[in-house]
């Protein structure tokens, strides 16, 4: 499987160990130490994922996330140290799709890139609806009376989870796993802010969702269509 | 401005007693009836309508005295215009007094000089006329009368006219006696017998000396009596006969300078009044407005608005206090600031720190994985090693997360994110991923009370955490035996309690588990390697809900841990709906446990093989033999409804009639001591005196008992232990 990663680290000794563990697992890694040239290292590898500590030296990781997502959908998995809400909840504020908790074991860390990058993997053609959007499946596209939105990736599937079964309730953790490739129930904070960042985009007024509709004590579903 | 404050500051000393005092009247209103009515039926008929009347007038006057005992500014004014009424009053008592001394001295000392030059002309007209008339009188003594009655109308006259109104004259006759033509006179319309006092004419009657009294004058014409002065004296009249002769009078003059004087003390004593009144209010309003600035400021300061200081204006006391006010807030601040900071930087450090030893321990986490991995292709000592150090540094990582996670603690950094959680999918959770834990025990792990949805505000992690923790516990301590985690619902708390029926805690050591880096004994081989910090953190956890964590354990009876959490997040917890102390404890079973080890062994046998009742029954006996008559008052023989509920435990129970002996102890963990010796009370006793508020918590619990607990008990315990627990908690 192919797959560049692009990882944004300070420490030299962790970049070196992330890249023996990702050639061993067949990715093509890059590297870039430095939070200041990122961008431009983002903009030269072109990478299919890219793997960013949130403590960097120059532009903070936050700020880089920010940055990338700003131009990219390329899923960003955010390594931090910080388990703590607020760094946590940040990050994923910023556009990243996952985090994970260092100190992790590689195998964990493989799981997670696979898990974001075997989404482009799967193009079926399929016209989905949820609301007032058409979601083209195929083609990656959400639209609006003909209007497309703009989503990430992982946006994108979590809406198709939603769509396809706009019938079930889906608890935090049954999304975890369809959307995020989780096996055992994590984080569920990843849930309720990527659930708000996708609501920013599609919902004509966020305060009063009407596509990713919350089902109080138990989670979300699909609005009516 | 100080204006306002004091109208806002009357204004609120006056709203706020409305509620209490409301609250008193209906609450002794309330109280009074029944003891009313019991009067009225049975004794006394007027005391309740007396009461009834104190309260009728008490009631409209408890607001005010309500102010009274509040309001300072109230208290000062009143008083002040009390004790100025009084210095007031006595003033003017004395100088009205010395007033009408000084009018009326000399007024006297005229009067007796006139009177007495009256006297003497009397006497002298009286001597002239018996001269004059001496030949004649022999003669005709009708015609002597005659001229007397006209000698003494002219007496009187000429008496009087002398005084040009300044006084009137009266004369009497002596005693009782009328006749003579001596009857009274009087000049000037005085009615004599009226304005003459009795025992002034008694006097007279008996002496001849002149006499005085006080009197009013009365006038026969129409005209007001007023005050008078009335000297009289004997005087021969020209035949020789005694009259009295009275001068009277009149006072008139005197009393209106009397009144006048009385008239301007009193309007100058109710000018002074008023004034010292609104002297000492406006005084004490100087005091008592920046008393309530202070307070109110206090209030505010309290509340959390550092930067609230007081105005402070000139260089008296009261700027005094207003300054040491405001420096003990800027104190306060600074400190609260100092704090806030500390407690900053401590959670600043403890975030570096993590990421600081986080990243290398990456690292090395990684590189010892690999390493792991390739270890087959290396000879058997370093293959080894790479396992060791794989496994150390799981270890290692487990206790740094977990010492990060209690400093978080300790820095106040811990938030709780809560929100309706089904616990029943969260203990789901926990016992699937304590499964093969479990497995490689021997263990069953097994829900209770989870038939109904058990919902509850609460942070799904940290409860999850604590749970996995509880049964990890457990099961690792469980030996062997089954693990019971149950669910209720009761009020407004939930509580999940995991059970197990190991080796159990020791007196004492329910409390101290919690403790960090506490070991149950330290000889004891771990084998999931826990941190010690587990139940520390779990401890925190529950606090951090505003519930609790306990623990409670026999010694080789097993232990049960319970949390208990507020159904709704910052709701006071005022109970559990699980008992701490299970039901099938070795004391609620009414066991003497006081030969723990033995009775203990020779109980858990008993419970895993279901032998024949007399055979047991007797090995229990002989174990517990020591003991003598007190082990067979509460022998258990065995009780055919204590059914297996959970299939292989035979609980013994006590005879039907075992149960009031064996219960006195009661649930209240505290008061343990009388049946279940000192083990037991050992056991019971420091989780009573644990570091949560739980010491009231037991009498509590009774009354949640009844509530709806029922289903989970009657899956667990079978009926027998519910038919003991309800006359238990009877």
């Amino acid at each position: 499987m192919k797959g560049r990663v692009l990882v944004v680290d300070d420490d030299t000794a962790l970049a070196e160990m992330l890249g023996i563990v990702l050639r061993g697992e067949g990715f093509e890694p890059s590297f870039v130490a430095d939070g200041d040239k990122a961008l431009a290292a983002f903009r030269e590898a072109k990478p299919d994922l890219v793997l960013l500590d949130l403590m960097l030296p120059g532009r903070d990781g936050i700020e880089v996330c920010r940055l990338i997502r700003a131009e990219s959908g390329v899923p960003i998995v955010m390594l931090t140290a910080k388990s703590d809400t607020v760094d946590v909840v940040v990050g994923l504020e910023s556009g990243a799709d996952d985090y994970i908790v260092k100190p992790f074991k590689p195998k964990e860390l493989v799981a997670r890139i696979r898990a974001r990058l075997r989404r482009s993997e799967e193009p079926a053609p399929e016209q989905l609806a949820i609301g007032d959007l058409v979601i083209d499946v195929a083609g990656h596209s959400v639209k609006r009376e003909g209007q497309s939105i703009a989503l990430t990736p992982l946006e994108f599937d979590l809406l198709v989870a939603l769509a396809r079964k706009p019938w079930q309730v889906f608890t935090r953790e049954v999304l975890l796993e369809q959307v995020w490739g989780y096996r055992h129930a994590a984080d569920t904070r990843l849930v309720n802010v990527h659930v708000q960042r996708l609501r920013s985009k599609v919902e004509k007024d966020p305060e009063k969702p009407e596509i990713v509709v919350t089902v109080r004590g138990v989670g979300y579903k699909a609005g009516p269509s | 401005m100080s204006g306002d404050s004091a109208a806002s500051g009357s204004g609120r000393s006056g709203d706020r007693p409305e509620r209490p005092v409301g609250r008193t009247s209906r609450g002794r209103f309330r109280w009074g009836r029944p003891r009313e009515g019991g009067l009225l039926r049975g004794e006394v008929q007027g005391s309740p309508v007396i009461r009834l009347f104190v309260r009728w007038v008490r009631r409209p006057l408890l607001p005010v005295m309500r102010l009274w005992r509040r309001n300072i500014q109230l208290k000062v004014v009143v008083t002040t215009l009390l004790m100025s009424l009084g210095v007031v009053l006595l003033l003017g008592f004395v100088v009205i007094g010395q007033v009408r001394n000084g009018l009326l001295d000399a007024k006297v000392k005229a009067s007796q000089s006139q009177a007495t030059g009256g006297f003497a002309v009397a006497k002298q007209q009286a001597d002239e006329a018996a001269s004059g008339t001496g030949e004649d009188t022999s003669a005709v003594d009708g015609r002597s009368s005659q001229s007397v009655i006209q000698w003494m109308s002219d007496l009187v006259e000429s008496l009087s006219s002398g005084g040009q109104g300044a006084f009137d004259v009266v004369t009497l006759p002596m005693g009782d006696e009328s006749g003579g033509g001596r009857g009274p006179r009087a000049s000037g319309h005085v009615d004599p017998a009226e304005s003459v006092p009795g025992n002034l004419r008694d006097r007279i009657d008996s002496g001849t000396g002149a006499a005085q009294r006080y009197t009013r004058i009365v006038y026969s014409n129409g005209v007001d009596s007023q005050p008078g002065l009335v000297i009289g004296k004997q005087v021969n009249d020209p035949n020789g006969d005694p009259y009295q002769l009275y001068y009277l009078f009149p006072l008139t003059q005197e009393e209106k300078s009397l009144s006048l004087v009385k008239g301007t003390l009193a309007t100058a004593g109710l000018f002074v009044v008023v004034l010292l009144g609104a002297i000492a209010w406006l005084v004490v309003r100087q005091v008592v407005t920046p008393v309530r600035m202070a307070a109110g400021i206090a209030e505010r300061l309290s509340a959390g608005r550092l930067q609230e200081r007081m105005k402070v204006t000139g260089e008296d006391d009261i700027a005094r206090l207003g300054e040491a006010f405001n420096k003990m807030a800027q104190n306060l601040q600074l400190k609260i600031n100092q704090l806030e900071d500390l407690s900053r930087m401590q959670r600043r450090f403890v975030s570096d720190v993590s990421h600081e030893l986080r990243t290398p321990l990456t690292t090395v986490r990684m590189a010892a994985d690999v390493i792991h991995e390739a270890r087959e292709d290396f000879d058997p000592v370093t293959a080894r090693s790479a396992e060791l150090l794989a496994d150390q540094i799981d270890r290692f990582e487990s206790l740094l997360s977990d010492l990060l996670e209690i400093s978080r603690f300790d820095a106040g950094a811990a938030a709780l994110e809560a929100e309706p959680v089904d616990l029943r999918t969260v203990v789901r959770r926990v016992v699937g991923g304590a499964e093969p834990l479990a497995e490689r025990k021997g263990t069953r792990i097994k829900v209770v009370g989870d038939q109904q949805p058990v919902v509850a505000e609460v942070d799904a992690r940290r409860v999850e955490r604590v749970l996995r923790n509880l049964v990890v516990n457990a099961v690792e301590h469980g030996d062997g035996k089954d693990v019971v985690v149950k669910l209720a619902v009761a009020g407004g708390a939930v509580a999940i309690a995991v059970r197990d029926y190991g080796v159990g805690l020791k007196p004492g050591e329910a409390t101290r588990v919690f403790s960090r880096f506490w070991r149950a004994d330290p000889a004891r081989a771990r084998t999931t390697g826990g941190t010690g910090l587990g139940l520390s953190i779990a401890l925190e956890d529950a606090r951090l809900h505003g519930g609790w964590l306990q623990a409670w354990g026999e010694p080789g009876g097993g232990s049960q841990f319970r949390l208990t959490l507020p159904r709704t997040a910052d709701e006071p917890l005022r109970g559990s709906p699980i008992p701490l102390e299970p039901r099938d404890s070795r004391r609620n079973r009414g066991l003497d446990d006081a030969g723990a080890p033995h009775g203990g062994g020779a109980g858990e046998k008993r419970a895993t093989l279901p032998a024949p009742p007399a055979d047991t029954e007797g090995s229990a006996r002989s174990a517990r033999d020591p003991l003598g008559p007190l082990s067979a008052a509460a022998t258990p023989t065995a009780d055919p409804t204590a059914l297996p509920g959970n299939g292989s435990r035979v609980v013994s129970r006590p005879a039907a009639g075992a149960p009031p002996r064996g219960e006195p102890a009661g649930p209240a963990a505290g008061d343990a001591a009388p049946a279940g010796a000192g083990t037991d009370a050992g056991a019971g006793g420091p989780s009573g005196t644990g570091d949560v508020d739980e010491l009231d918590e037991p009498d509590e619990l009774d009354g949640l008992d009844g509530l709806d607990d029922v289903d989970g008990l009657e899956g667990l315990d079978g009926l027998g232990d519910r038919r003991g627990e309800t006359s238990r908690g009877r």
